[in-house]
Parts: C-alpha cells; structure tokens; sequence
C-alpha cells in the first residue's frame, strides 16, 4: 500500500501559492457551495424569493385576480390611518405583554425560588410544564374555548366561590376577549420561559450565593446581586422567542375570536390574510405582512443588542 | 446548601401549582372529550373518538398530514445537512454572509411569503398540492436545521475529518460515515422539532389548501369546529386525535424536545 500512500500525500506537496483548501476532505474551492446549493435553492425559492415578492405587491393594488395598478407606497399610507391595522398593532403589543413580559416575571421569580431547593420530582415537572410548547395551537385553542365559554370551567369557578357578577362570555365581551387571547399566550410560553431560566441558574456555582449569604445578603438582594445578572444570556432568549410568537399570533386569534368582537382581538398576522383572502386587497396584505416583518427584525435585533450590551 | 422545611415545602406548593396551571386546559379537553354529546345522558362516552373520526374525517386529514409531515422533514433533513456540513467545516469565501442570509429565515414570518406564494403558485396551477404545503415549511426548517446542525458539526473535532482525508475519503464520504453517526442525537432533536413544526402547522396549510381535500390535521379540526360548535364533546375528541401524535412522541423523546427548543434558541 506504500504507493498509495505517497499518492495520498501528493497534492500536500503543491505550492502554497494557492487558497487553502475548504476542509481536509474538501480538495475544490467549489465543494462548499455545492453543498449549499440544493438548501439554497429551495430555500431561495419558497421563503426570499417570496419575500421580496411581498415587498412588491405592496406596491400594487390587486384584487388577486385580472390587472393590477402600482400605487406607490400608498398601501404603506392607507395602513397609518386605518383603524382596523392600528387595533392590530395596539392589540399585538398588549399580547406582546401577555406573551413574554408576564411569564417572563413570573418564571424569574418562581425559579429563583425554585433553584434554592433540592426537590423531587423535576423531571416530571419539565414534562408537565413543556407540555404546551408541543400541542398544536390550534387544539389549545378548542381547550381554551371551553373553559371561557359560559358554562365553562373559568364561570363555574367564579360561581362556585360566589362571584357571579364576574361572569361572563370572555371571549365574546369587548372588555375581556383579548386579555383571554393574551392568557392563553402566557399559558403556552410560560414553561418554555420558566425552564430557560432555570437552565440559566443552574450554572451559577453555588459558592456565590454561599459568599453573598456570608455577607448579610438577604434573598432579595441574592436574586439582584447574583441571579438575575447570570441569566441576562437566557432572558435575552425567552424574550426573543416569545415576542416573536407574540407579534405572530395567527391560529388562536382565527380559531378563538376571528379578531372580535369588532376589531379588540385583531393581530397584524390575522390582518394580513383577512384583507388578502376575505377582503381581496392583496396589496394591502402585503403591505401589512412587509410591516410585521420589519417589526420583528427591528424588535429582534433591538432585544438581541440590549441583551449583549448587558452582558 | 441547607435549605429550611418551609422553604421545601413552599418549592413543592410552587411546583405542583405550576404543573396544575400547564394541565388544568389537557385535563379539560381529556375529560369533555369523553362526556356526553348532545342529547346523551350523563356517563362516559369513549365512543365519542369514533363518532368524532368519521364525522371530522380525521382519518383523510391524519393521512394528509402524515404526507406532508414526510415530505418536510426529509427533504428538510438532508438539505440542512448538507448545508450545515459546508458550513460547520469549511473555510469559503462569502461564508458568513450567506449563512447571516440563513439565519434570516429564523425571523421571516410565514404571513410574508405565504401570501404571494399562494397567488404565484396559482398561476401556475400549483395551489392544493402537497408540495405547495409542504415546500414553503421545507423552507422554514432548512433556516432552522442549518443553523442547528452548523453548530453541531463546528463542535466535532477536526481531527475526525483529517483521518477522514488520510483515508482517502472525499466530503461526501466524510459527512456520511463520520459526522453524520456521530451527530445521530442532534439530528434526531432537528427531526423530532421540524415533525412537530410540520403537524402543527396552521397558517400554511389553510393558505395552500383552499380546495379543503389537502386539508391537514389541524385543518381538519379548525373545519370540524366551523361545522359543529355546540357539539363540545365531539370537538374536544377531535382536539385529542389531532394532539395525540405529537404529544406521544414528546413523551417518548422528551429529552430531544426539551434540548432542542432550549439549546436551540440559545445558540
């Protein structure tokens, strides 16, 4: 086998005149990117081609069939005015609250409680609580409307403990129809947040907190001192995470309240296919969907920079 | 660390409200799905899952499901693997452009692409097909998988791949016999999360199915509600049918749910 060995060790020899090599197996500069072709091209195709494609019917106005006529940005315009697409962007923002700032609270607190203690049974605990991030939104929402219905579990309890002037249709009642959407959100986002930061204090070594405790630190201060610190990384994520799924919100608005009564339950998502599929203004969509995009790569990008910052 | 009984006791109080709150919405559905249907007397009625299978049609829309379950997941598989290898492992010009250019896919909102896609893939005949709901989530997945499985391969070490060339193998031989084995777990975290992306898939599915044959499980529910509102016992059965497959495969290989969707979005 010596020859081949030698034949092996050949193209080392070459002068060094040329571009490395991409990897040790990878002998052509092509190599790389025929690799990345086939992912390219589908993924070219079905999600930046589209996209751009998006940005220029925005530009139209289109009924979805026969002509079209270019209107500039006045879609873009239309939408500053209009009461149903501001509805959408307030209503997104108050889900945003639902969503990601009360579970991010919440989960704070309760897993700093929680990191203290040795206790039994988290494995199971994991289980239960990740349970939502798994089932489909649109069965979330089938179990959700029953309990808000009228003789749902939410009345019945209130009945129960005598407060029946509480009751109420809540998904149906302009008061209350999008803080129920916006539980629902916290419901599904809360174990998915609360588990993230767990992860996160599970790495703080233990002698800090024994440290801090040395110096007359109470729990409070322990949790602004050292624990919150630590986790900046972690509630980056779940901020990340759950304000996009908030700013998305599409299957539980169309399975729970088609965005009413009137307009109080209406997302940007939920805008975007009513106008393009109900409405038939294609243009507008676009626009609303060019819109929401932009919205979550600026809160993205906004949220990300903070977090590092920070860190 | 000492930790006092009332501090145990209050970990336990916390714990077990948790897990209540996550299952108060499942136990819910579980048990209306076996209470009476309209016009029944009070009892338990596991009969409801067949009346709800043959009157949703839930067994068209499972098999649609599974199809398009499929279709994604392999497709999406293989090309982020291929995608990722390149990535993960090789020095090229360009490289970090187009992977910031993948990455973006992570951010793009199905609504953006799915609305002009509908109309172009109409006018050229394509809407009500499986590969118009599948295509555009294959889309979504390979933004997901690339960058996942970048990160995997960059972890392994580079001498792997160097005993791999002193073999002779070339890259496809490297990726296939080595790196591929030795990164069986994240792969299989990518394919448990993209399935389960993929069956619970909304917006797409309604978008590109508008004839109603292609209609996937979750379609089939959110059209079984349409139908039969009032009849909360059939809808919950439904509801249970649809959840089933992925809740099953959450318990089976939780650990890959739970990595994925943690170290996934840390990464």
């Amino acid at each position: 086998m010596a020859s081949s060995t030698t034949g092996r060790r050949a193209p080392a020899r070459l002068p060094a005149r040329r571009r490395p090599r991409p990897s040790a197996v990878a002998r052509s500069a092509a190599t790389p990117y025929l690799f990345i072709l086939p992912a390219f091209l589908v993924y070219g195709a079905f999600a930046l081609y589209p996209l751009g494609r998006a940005a220029q019917f925005s530009l139209f106005e289109w009924k979805g069939f026969g002509s079209s006529t270019f209107v500039g940005l006045r879609n873009y315009l239309d939408l500053a005015g209009d009461a149903d697409f501001r509805a959408a962007i307030a209503n997104a923002l108050i889900l945003i609250v639902f969503y990601a700032v009360i579970p991010l609270v919440v989960g704070l607190v309760l897993a700093a409680v929680l990191r203290r203690g040795q206790v039994r049974g988290m494995g199971f605990f994991r289980t239960v609580v990740f349970l939502p991030q798994v089932i489909a939104l649109v069965v979330v929402a089938v179990a959700w409307r029953q309990i808000y219905s009228p003789n749902g579990l939410l009345n019945e309890a209130l009945r129960a403990v005598g407060l029946d002037v509480l009751t109420r249709g809540w998904l149906g009642d302009p008061g209350t129809a999008l803080a129920a959407v916006g539980f629902i959100g916290t419901w599904v986002e809360m174990g998915l947040v609360m588990l993230l930061l767990l992860s996160g204090m599970s790495r703080i070594p233990a002698e800090q907190f024994e440290a801090a405790r040395l110096d007359g630190a109470n729990a409070v201060q322990e949790f602004f001192a050292i624990t919150l610190p630590a986790v900046r990384g972690e509630i980056t994520v779940a901020l990340v995470l759950t304000i996009i799924a908030a700013l998305k919100t599409f299957d539980l608005v169309y399975m729970t309240t088609s965005g009413g009564p009137g307009n109080s339950t209406t997302v940007p998502s939920f805008e975007a296919y009513f106008r393009a599929f109900e409405l038939r203004e294609v243009g507008s969509a676009s626009a609303v969907a060019i819109v929401l995009t932009l919205l979550i790569f600026v809160i993205n990008v906004g949220v990300s920079r903070i977090g590092e910052r920070e860190a | 660390m000492r930790v006092s009984r009332v501090e145990t006791t209050m970990n336990y109080v916390i714990l077990g409200g948790f897990a209540l709150f996550a299952l108060i919405p499942v136990l819910t559905i579980l048990l209306t799905s076996v209470s009476a249907p309209l016009g029944e007397p009070d009892g338990f009625y596991l009969s409801n899952y067949v009346e709800a299978w043959t009157v949703g049609g839930f067994g068209r829309s499972l098999g649609n499901s599974v199809v398009v379950a499929a279709i994604v997941v392999s497709l999406a598989t293989v090309l982020a693997i291929l995608a990722g290898y390149a990535f993960g492992t090789m020095r090229f010009r360009g490289s970090t452009a187009l992977f910031y250019l993948f990455l973006l896919g992570l951010m793009i909102p199905a609504e953006a692409t799915i609305i002009p896609l509908f109309f172009d893939l109409r006018s050229l005949g394509l809407t009500d097909t499986y590969l118009a709901i599948a295509l555009p989530q294959v889309a979504q997945s390979i933004a997901f998988g690339t960058f996942w499985l970048r990160a995997q391969f960059r972890s392994m070490p580079t001498s792997l791949i160097e005993a791999a060339a002193l073999d002779g193998a070339g890259p496809m031989q490297a990726l296939v016999r080595i790196l591929v084995p030795a990164s069986r777990p994240a792969i299989v975290t990518m394919l448990v999360l993209v399935f389960m992306w993929t069956w619970n898939e909304f917006l797409i599915a309604l978008i590109m199915a508008p004839g109603g044959k292609l209609r996937t499980a979750p379609l089939g529910l959110a059209n079984f509600q349409g139908q039969y509102t009032s009849e909360t016992a059939l809808l919950a059965a439904g509801a249970v049918i649809v959840a089933l497959p992925t809740v099953i495969l959450f318990l089976v290989l939780q650990r890959h749910f739970i990595r994925g969707m943690l170290e996934g979005a840390a990464k």
